[in-house]
């Protein structure tokens, strides 16, 4: 585990807050900087013309602006948001078919995630890259292009070899108390 | 939440994750999702998935820079999308399916009882609802590709297991099922495929051409 990896996950959950909070431009130029070329690379290997995917890009990072309180970093790093967020347009522009998505759970006004629980999956994420990263060649190939849209529903092998036990245990606890969370507001 | 006992496989999480299913593959998903934390909390780490092998994806520089891109949007906020809320037997996300009165489903019939109705989508794949009455059998059919049932309503039994509310079952070509549902009362369920179902009678074979299944 590399502490400046660390370091950086964290960076970019502090500057979605500045985004969300203070409308921060600085901030929304730093995850800009960093994460427009990688989307815009991931949908050219995703099948995108290089003009299609730049376009796409500037409208994922325009909904990053736009819906930055969305992000919830109990549930995901600021990475896994963008590629949710890049996915969906993907599928608008290249299939122009609708992608049903279950219904959003936020955390409201007034409460917000555990800050341990937050550093834990931010942490579990950043391991999850150095893992995809040592896997051998040819199983970290299949997943690539299992996410650049290269393989059919049947093709796909769900084993990843990727420790994914942790990271699921996580989110499902954020989703407790995040439920709980939820109905103390409806009362 | 009820109790769910079937689950969605890591084949289907992953695929929706990647975004490649058909969208009547993604509405049964995202349906079972909103009924289930344990496979929203596991979907999160297919997307988790997707994060990282878009750090690993490498760069190409973007023509815009952050500054410009920002002074071509302007100050104001998206306005939320207003759903339709759930209701108690349809999630939100299956409501925006159901035509402007989802109270008012328009069935018709499939014989013996059974109802359908075909929800519109990208025609990869075909999803509708099925009514079943209370001890009613669903026709006898073998499956080519993958076909996802997702109880909605009520409970259904084949030879294996019971299925209620919340449950999905996944059935593949080797299957050759006979569901029935089960007396509780009628049984209500989403039903996706991506090949024509293919029954044994013949004149349920004549009774699909009519019903476009």
């Amino acid at each position: 585990m590399q502490p400046d990896k660390m370091t950086e996950n964290t960076k970019w959950v502090d500057c979605m807050s500045r985004i969300s909070a203070e409308r921060d431009r600085a901030s929304f130029a730093a995850i800009f900087d960093h994460f427009g070329p990688r989307v815009k690379a991931f949908l050219i290997k995703s099948g995108s013309s290089v003009s299609m995917a730049e376009e796409c890009t500037q409208d994922v990072m325009i909904t990053l602006w736009r819906k930055a309180e969305m992000f919830d970093p109990s549930r995901a790093s600021v990475a896994t948001w963008i590629f949710t967020i890049a996915r969906n347009r993907r599928i608008d522009l290249l299939r122009k078919e609708r992608r049903p998505e279950p219904e959003e759970l936020t955390w409201g006004p007034e409460a917000d995630p555990e800050p341990e629980e937050l550093l834990g999956l931010q942490q579990e994420s950043m391991q999850l890259v150095a893992a995809l990263a040592t896997l051998p060649d040819k199983q970290r190939d299949l997943i690539q292009k299992a996410y650049f849209g290269d393989l059919t529903h049947a093709e796909i092998a769900s084993e990843t070899g990727l420790p994914l036990g942790t990271i699921k245990s996580r989110i499902r606890l954020a989703l407790e108390r995040l439920r709980h969370n939820m109905k103390r507001n409806e009362i | 939440m009820t109790q769910i006992t079937h689950h969605l496989d890591d084949a289907l999480l992953m695929g929706y994750s990647a975004g490649t299913l058909p969208e009547a593959f993604n509405l049964v998903v995202a349906t079972h999702i909103s009924m289930c934390d344990d496979c929203r909390a596991r979907l999160g780490a297919f997307d988790a998935v997707g994060g990282a092998v878009l750090e690993d994806a490498g760069t190409v520089t973007m023509d815009m820079d952050a500054a410009a891109l920002l002074d071509s949007v302007g100050p104001q906020k998206v306005t939320p999308v207003v759903s339709k809320p759930s209701s108690d037997i349809y999630p939100q996300v299956l409501m925006d399916y159901l035509g402007p009165d989802p109270e008012q489903v328009k069935w018709s019939k499939l014989g013996m009882g059974v109802r359908q109705a075909i929800l519109k989508t990208s025609n990869r794949a075909s999803v509708r609802l099925l009514h079943i009455p209370a001890g009613c059998e669903m026709p006898d059919h073998g499956h080519h590709g993958t076909e996802l049932t997702l109880v909605l309503k009520g409970a259904f039994i084949d030879e294996q297991d019971r299925f209620a509310r919340g449950d999905i079952e996944i059935a593949t070509e080797d299957d050759h099922h006979k569901p029935v549902a089960d007396d509780s009362g009628p049984c209500i369920c989403l039903a996706a495929t991506d090949a024509p179902l293919h029954f044994s009678g013949l004149v349920q074979r004549i009774a699909q051409r009519w019903a476009r299944i």
